[in-house]
């Protein structure tokens, strides 16, 4: 991806934050033209609830060229408080930590250095809900 | 509108072509489906290539085919849908017979995975598998996304026989001359193999190779008048949301089911006199989940099913007859043009095999 594709998006992948739907509430991580769903063309921005629920997760251990050097890593579908399902990276856990169904929360992490020029990308990742004690 | 037959066949052998670029691959098939169908030009060239531009630096590869089939003048486009390409490049042609605007026309499909280090296939299958920003920045690759489609399905109905599918493909490719990897494996070779991302195992999902197939499609005045033989054919496609998470139902297929009920619906063909299936087993929980969205198996039953023999070449519905993405290859635009076994007439197939 192109550092300026990286640029026009940053808003959802530092504050999860993107367009509602006002008629159908379908939510659009992306600037929408007309809704996906129904095709309204009035939308209002919102933030989504930084934590939620793990729902599945997996593991990539032979990663795209571009992620070489982060893998293995972990990628998971989340459901957020609100409904909403996102992927994320997964980080901040112990190997015996991960399990369907676990609260996770929304952190703001590196996610990789891109092309040539090292440019370096942040992004949201979500981690296990911290437990008190 | 106009019918619309294949009069023609073309295809390599899926392997690694390490002598070949992926225009004399693609030149190969689409000469050898011109010679099959006795025309020696054609109305139009469809070409379908998912990757060229990313891994051989290439694009224009329509009035490059044009080149290299001696067919210079002829108009000639490119189509990219992903691992559809081939089907893309199809769908078009299909279209310019049935129109009534072309008679006869050139379909290619081609890819050249090999020109790639393996990380570099699964980069170009990032960028096919989901948005560059989202699923690209974060690293969640096609195989990632089956992966949680896997899990997704084991919960809700299990995952037994799912890891059957590669044993069955690999069982329908066992000595067919032109598939990548023409032998038998086990169940539990499957289970054995590691996982490239778990659940998925390196054995449930589709290899590296180079393979190009070309068809000439004619239409029905000129289908009456060529020598070759013809069958006719009924196309459709359909779309769904990028990512399947944002779909109601992730683990059904919405583009399966809608195109296989119109395509079936314009042939006047039911479900049950469906005689074979090709299904895109790229990955096991694919088959499985095109199998059910299709309307070929009950939700959750696919695997089941496949255990019990019904995909086998003498079951009740036999599934990739020359060993699907899986084991007879996978080169993403070039798949769909590949036929199956039904599509073939017995003289054709001993001619191909004796050049092999």
């Amino acid at each position: 991806m192109r550092v300026t594709g990286y640029w026009r998006n940053i808003s959802f992948l530092y504050r999860l934050a993107g367009w509602k739907c006002i008629h159908c509430g379908t939510f659009h991580h992306y600037k929408p033209v007309v809704c996906r769903r129904c095709r309204s063309r009035e939308f209002t921005q919102v933030e989504l609830p930084g934590s939620g629920r793990l729902i599945a997760y997996t593991v990539i251990r032979s990663p795209p060229k571009e992620f070489e050097r982060y893998a293995p890593y972990s990628i998971g579908l989340i459901e957020l408080e609100d409904g909403t399902k996102i992927l994320s990276q997964l980080t901040d856990f112990k190997e015996d930590e991960l399990r369907d169904g676990i609260r996770v929360e929304a952190v703001f992490r590196r996610v990789r250095v891109n092309g040539e020029q090292g440019i370096i990308e942040y992004g949201y990742k979500f981690r296990p809900v911290l437990s008190r004690s | 509108m106009v019918g619309v037959y294949v009069a023609g066949v073309g295809f390599t052998k899926i392997a690694e072509h390490w002598d070949k670029d992926l225009e004399q691959l693609m030149a190969e098939a689409a000469v050898k489906a011109l010679e099959d169908a006795g025309v020696s030009t054609v109305n139009a060239i469809y070409v379908g290539c998912a990757l060229s531009e990313y891994l051989q630096c290439q694009a224009n590869l329509g009035a490059l085919m044009a080149e290299c089939t001696g067919l210079v003048g002829v108009p000639a486009f490119r189509s990219e849908a992903a691992e559809a390409s081939g089907a893309a490049a199809l769908y078009s042609g299909f279209c310019d017979i049935a129109s009534g605007r072309s008679e006869a026309v050139l379909v290619i499909g081609g890819e050249k995975l090999s020109d790639g280090l393996p990380e570099e296939v699964s980069s170009g299958m990032l960028m096919m598998s989901g948005r560059s920003w989202y699923e690209g920045f974060m690293g969640a690759d096609f195989y990632a996304i089956s992966a949680l489609l896997y899990r997704l399905y084991s919960k809700r109905y299990g995952d037994e026989g799912i890891p059957f599918f590669p044993v069955i493909s690999h069982e329908h490719a066992e000595g067919v001359a032109h598939a990548q990897y023409p032998f038998k494996i086990t169940l539990d070779r499957v289970l054995e193999s590691p996982f490239i991302a778990e659940p998925l195992r390196m054995l449930e999902v589709s290899g590296i190779g180079d393979g190009a197939a070309a068809l000439v499609l004619v239409s029905e005045g000129l289908a009456r008048r060529l020598k070759s033989p013809k069958i006719k054919i009924f196309i459709s496609s359909a779309t769904d949301y990028m990512n399947p998470f944002d779909r109601e139902d992730p683990l059904r297929l919405q583009s399966v089911m809608l195109s296989v009920s119109k395509v079936l619906e314009q042939a006047g063909v039911s479900r049950g006199e469906v005689n074979m299936v090709e299904l895109h087993d790229s990955v096991s929980i694919l088959g499985a989940l095109c199998l059910e969205s299709g309307g070929f198996s009950p939700p959750g039953a696919a695997g089941k099913l496949a255990m019990k023999g019904e995909f086998g070449l003498n079951g009740r519905l036999p599934c990739n007859t020359f060993g699907g993405l899986k084991a007879r290859g996978h080169p993403f635009g070039a798949t769909a043009i590949y036929p199956s076994r039904g599509d073939i007439s017995p003289a054709y197939w001993a001619c191909w095999e004796e050049s092999a």
